[in-house]
């Protein structure tokens, strides 16, 4: 018998969860940022982002987050938190000033919450 | 036989790769981590594994959505270093174990794990920090023959936590069924408790880790019977990644000694670590 593991969804703490539905969505977004884990990629990119974005068919409701860098609302397109950080590398945007965004609080005061900011 | 001289959980939070590289191993707010892990390579070292499977999950160096295997076994004599995103860390190759792996792979599809087989395989951090943390390089190389074991842990649906704990048993059976007398260590690696999406990133919790720590030595069937969104309710969305030290404990017969543990907590992911070895 299945044991259901996951209410459809549903949100842990306000975080959505990575589900089929959201991978769908997200697919062209994953997609093209997953093409940055190559450095070649990584150079096209950083010369020519809007024909980066072409290439991968994101709609220009995607470029615009992109352009934006708007991660939560990456997010919430369905990007996935590991593909969209290797976005983040190019447009040097790290993990924790995402998270700091995501919290509304500036990088500052997100690392004066941490049990040992030294650890960054 | 084959025999499992090791099971080892332990958080793979790639800032402690980071860390490794530019040399902070020894920084106060690093120090309570890598100190930890001193004793646990002396430890191996007296052990000797020939063979380590380290149980890991991509975060998208080497899997894609396009394709995505619930778990997936290295079936190569190495496995290349990833590129993550910026570019490939200097550590050195990882050597395989093929025949070793042909084994696994032919004795967990004939136990109804239908896994998918890699003969090409790159790893990232989920893989290797584990490794430089359990492992001292050596002549430009590792003391250990690996096999990769990857499980999704990124896209629902995942494996449940009793599957995980059953493919476990499933690896325990294919090593003792292996006709070499070989030593092994098993890794279960992730979490512990972290969420690094929306208003509650960097969420974290201690008490609930710890309270894992302590299951998954003694009672881990209490931890197979729980549902992700329960798993996620304690220890946050990505802390999920925890089933993976159930494929590990499943590997396990009990008695169990309990070597070595650790817990830190300096940023936005409980780094949890234990080592378990068969009583004699």
């Amino acid at each position: 018998m299945t044991t259901p593991q996951l209410i459809p969804g549903v949100r842990i703490q306000g975080s959505e969860v990575f589900d089929l539905a959201s991978s769908w969505r997200g697919y062209r977004i994953n997609k093209m940022c997953n093409a940055l884990s190559q450095a070649a990629h990584r150079d096209a990119f950083r010369q020519d982002e809007e024909a980066f974005m072409a290439a991968y068919h994101l709609t220009e409701e995607e470029r615009q987050l992109v352009r934006d860098r708007d991660f939560s609302a990456l997010l919430a397109a369905g990007g996935n938190i590991y593909f969209l950080l290797k976005l983040g590398v190019v447009t040097g945007n790290g993990l924790y000033q995402m998270g700091a965004k995501m919290r509304g609080e500036t990088y500052e005061q997100f690392l004066a919450t941490r049990n040992d900011r030294g650890a960054v | 036989m084959g025999r499992i001289v090791a099971g080892i959980g332990t958080s793979h939070v790639p800032s402690i790769g980071g860390a490794y590289d530019r040399g902070k191993t020894a920084l106060p707010a690093w120090k309570p981590l890598f100190d930890a892990y001193i004793p646990v390579r002396e430890w191996l070292k007296a052990q000797r594994p020939d063979v380590c499977i380290m149980v890991y999950n991509d975060h998208g160096a080497d899997f894609f959505f396009d394709k995505y295997p619930t778990f997936a076994v290295g079936c190569a004599d190495s496995y290349a270093i990833a590129d993550e995103g910026f570019g490939v860390r200097p550590l050195p190759p990882i050597r395989g174990d093929l025949e070793f792996s042909q084994h696994l792979c032919r004795s967990l599809v004939y136990d109804e794990f239908d896994i998918t087989i890699c003969q090409e395989m790159a790893v990232e951090h989920g893989f290797l920090v584990p490794m430089h943390l359990c492992f001292d390089p050596q002549d430009g190389g590792w003391p250990v023959a690996c096999v990769p074991l990857e499980v999704n842990v990124l896209q629902h649906p995942l494996p449940t936590a009793r599957r995980c704990l059953h493919l476990g048993r499933a690896v325990r059976r294919a090593v003792d069924s292996y006709e070499k007398d070989i030593k092994v260590a098993i890794i279960g690696t992730g979490g512990m408790s972290h969420q690094l999406t929306g208003p509650h990133f960097g969420a974290m919790n201690r008490a609930e880790d710890l309270d894992f720590l302590d299951r998954i030595e003694k009672d881990p069937e209490s931890l197979a019977g729980l549902t992700h969104q329960e798993m996620m309710e304690k220890y946050g969305v990505e802390g999920i990644e925890l089933i993976m030290w159930l494929v590990m404990r499943g590997a396990l017969n009990g008695p169990l000694n309990k070597v070595h543990h650790n817990y830190y907590a300096p940023m936005t992911t409980g780094m949890g670590l234990i080592t378990l070895e068969e009583a004699a």
